[in-house]
């Protein structure tokens, strides 16, 4: 336990003072890791722990970035960075959980998706949104009066958003709460005969962690400056999804590796080929043939974590 | 009169699309129905299909040979991909089979990119069928009107297997209950190949159709199985039946909308599929939810 807080301290350590000893292009690769590792963590809260296995994440992680992206060129501050985001997305993830708890299995996979997908239409076609190009030079906010806009003040600003969202999704699943969505999660008509208001806490689940995947949204768009309605297609989902298979799903940490993994990959096999989506789908196929508990369940020596 | 001419060509173009999502949509809702797995590759047979399309145009001229020819390599392909990687799926969980699946939509994309180039291609109609025809006082490209009666003779073909012969009583056992189908000694593995290989190689045959019409680019494997998976989940899982009926209602919904609401057109599909599943939860033709 010792060695493993030592070992935790010495990552966080490194991921802060990595852009003291990188270059830009590596701290940029880190970023967009920290992103998409929150947003997939997020995922992993309701895939891993509640049993839901949403395809439609993207709607929040979409809501979080137009929100962002239509508030901050006029108020670029906090609020509009991550307040109004978070709440933009925790309102949807209110509205299309409530419609889609009702049902399970693969019936909740294409409700969520096509939820998603309709943001994703509605996006794509609406001219005030930006139509197909979506919105554009974004800045970044001021944050206590100080612009965040050089890559060393970003990287101190994302880490504490993202690092407080991961504290934040880490006490949930400890607190009393995320053992009670680990009990849905394997016997949910036990919960309800036990007396667990089962829905409600399927629907509050939802509602974290789309407030979360808005949070990541809204961080993307700051860290790319734009964001067009790519951010909602079923894709994006599709690869948070990946990223918490391929970390381990119910490690919530996992989703790190995951998403280090994905975007490690990608840059790494498209900068020496231009077929990096045919080895990259390679490497999926082949991961869940040969490795199906991902890469916390390899490093835990056990293959088949979860059957 | 124009008006009513005008809607009535609408509503054919709606049909032809429709009649394309049907094919399309069948493997998806048998292969649902019977392995319990949402295939979301099952847009890249579509995309297959139709470059396999333009490579026989391409080497003998005969668009009729395509439509034989590449939906027959299609299902072979899909023959593979059950043996080979969904197989060793069956008895985990429905995660694994989505990041297989996903895996394989981007394989066959960039497969795809490397054999035949990204650029967007299309499939020439036949000489036969460039002209346009008057139906009832509206002009439709005679092209629409073949993919029209082609589409509905093999949905009548498919009824008639599915209803009326051995082979159809075994592939509904194995649809309703496999393992049941299994007790009572039918060989379902061979089934599950057979049924994985023919609902492809129909998504096959539905991309060399549509080419004339929709032209053929890499992404469509990812894009085309929206408005399919819709039509599934509107017509009810593992219902033929459905597949057809939510095939035709968002073929009309897809088209009208193109045409009415040129805004909002793409809405339209979603709002069909959310009014049905705010009514009927289970789909138009489902089973009932547990």
């Amino acid at each position: 336990m010792r060695a493993r807080s030592i070992g935790l301290g010495l990552v966080v350590a490194a991921v802060v003072a990595f852009p003291l000893v990188a270059g830009p292009y590596p701290v940029k690769l880190l970023q967009e890791i920290l992103i998409w590792g929150i947003f997939a963590m997020s995922l992993d809260l309701l895939m891993g722990y509640a049993g839901m296995v949403s395809f439609g994440h993207s709607a929040f992680f979409g809501i979080g970035a137009y929100t962002a992206a239509l508030l901050l060129s006029k108020w670029p501050g906090l609020l509009a960075a991550l307040g109004a985001p978070a709440l933009a997305a925790a309102v949807g993830a209110l509205v299309i959980g409530f419609l889609s708890i009702r049902v399970g299995g693969v019936y909740f996979i294409m409700l969520t998706l096509a939820f998603s997908q309709m943001f994703f239409a509605l996006t794509f076609q609406n001219a005030f949104l930006g139509a197909e190009d979506g919105i554009t030079s974004v800045p970044r906010p001021h944050v206590f009066g100080l612009r965040i806009a050089a890559l060393g003040a970003f990287h101190v600003y994302l880490l504490a958003i993202v690092g407080a969202a991961a504290l934040f999704l880490h006490s949930i699943v400890r607190a009393p709460f995320g053992h009670v969505l680990r009990g849905i999660h394997d016997n949910e008509e036990r919960m309800q005969a036990v007396g667990y208001p089962v829905a409600r806490y399927k629907l509050l689940a939802f509602v974290i962690a789309g407030t979360v995947a808005g949070v990541a949204g809204s961080l993307y768009t700051q860290f790319v400056g734009s964001i067009s309605p790519d951010a909602f297609l079923w894709t994006t989902s599709g690869e948070a999804l990946l990223m918490v298979i391929i970390g381990g799903t119910g490690t919530l940490n996992g989703a790190w590796l995951g998403a280090a993994a994905f975007i490690l990959l990608q840059s790494l096999v498209s900068s020496y080929t231009e077929r990096w989506m045919l080895i990259l789908g390679l490497t999926f196929v082949l991961f869940v043939l040969f490795a199906p508990g991902g890469i916390v369940g390899a490093l835990r020596g056990r293959v088949g974590v979860r059957s | 009169m124009l008006v009513v001419s005008d809607v009535f060509a609408q509503a054919l173009n709606g049909l032809a699309y429709g009649v394309l999502l049907f094919l399309l949509s069948v493997g998806l809702t048998l292969i649902f129905g019977m392995l319990d797995i949402v295939n979301l590759a099952h847009g890249s047979y579509y995309m297959l299909g139709a470059y396999a399309g333009v490579t026989v145009l391409m080497m003998t001229d005969s668009f009729w040979l395509a439509l034989v020819v590449a939906p027959v390599a299609v299902g072979l392909v899909g023959a593979v991909v059950e043996r080979l990687c969904l197989r060793p799926l069956y008895r985990r969980g429905p995660l694994d089979q989505v990041l297989l699946t996903f895996g394989l939509i981007y394989l066959f994309e960039d497969l795809v990119k490397w054999i035949w180039g990204g650029r967007v291609r299309s499939i020439p109609a036949p000489a036969l069928l460039t002209t346009s025809v008057n139906v009832l006082g509206a002009t439709v490209p005679s092209y629409r009107v073949f993919v029209i009666v082609f589409g509905l003779a093999v949905a009548v073909a498919l009824w008639l297997l599915v209803e009326k012969t051995r082979l159809g009583a075994v592939i509904r056992a194995a649809v309703f209950d496999s393992e049941m189908a299994a007790g009572m000694g039918i060989p379902i593995d061979r089934v599950f190949t057979g049924v994985f290989a023919f609902g492809a190689g129909l998504a096959g045959l539905s991309g060399v159709i549509a080419g004339p019409i929709q032209s053929a680019a890499p992404s469509i494997g990812a894009t085309i199985l929206i408005p399919a998976l819709i039509v599934v989940v509107v017509g009810g899982l593992g219902s033929l039946k459905g597949s057809l009926v939510g095939s035709l209602i968002i073929g009309q919904a897809e088209t009208f909308g193109k045409a009415w609401l040129p805004g909002a057109s793409m809405l339209m599909i979603y709002a069909v599929m959310a009014l049905v599943l705010t009514l009927r939860p289970q789909g138009l033709f489902g089973r009932p939810l547990k």
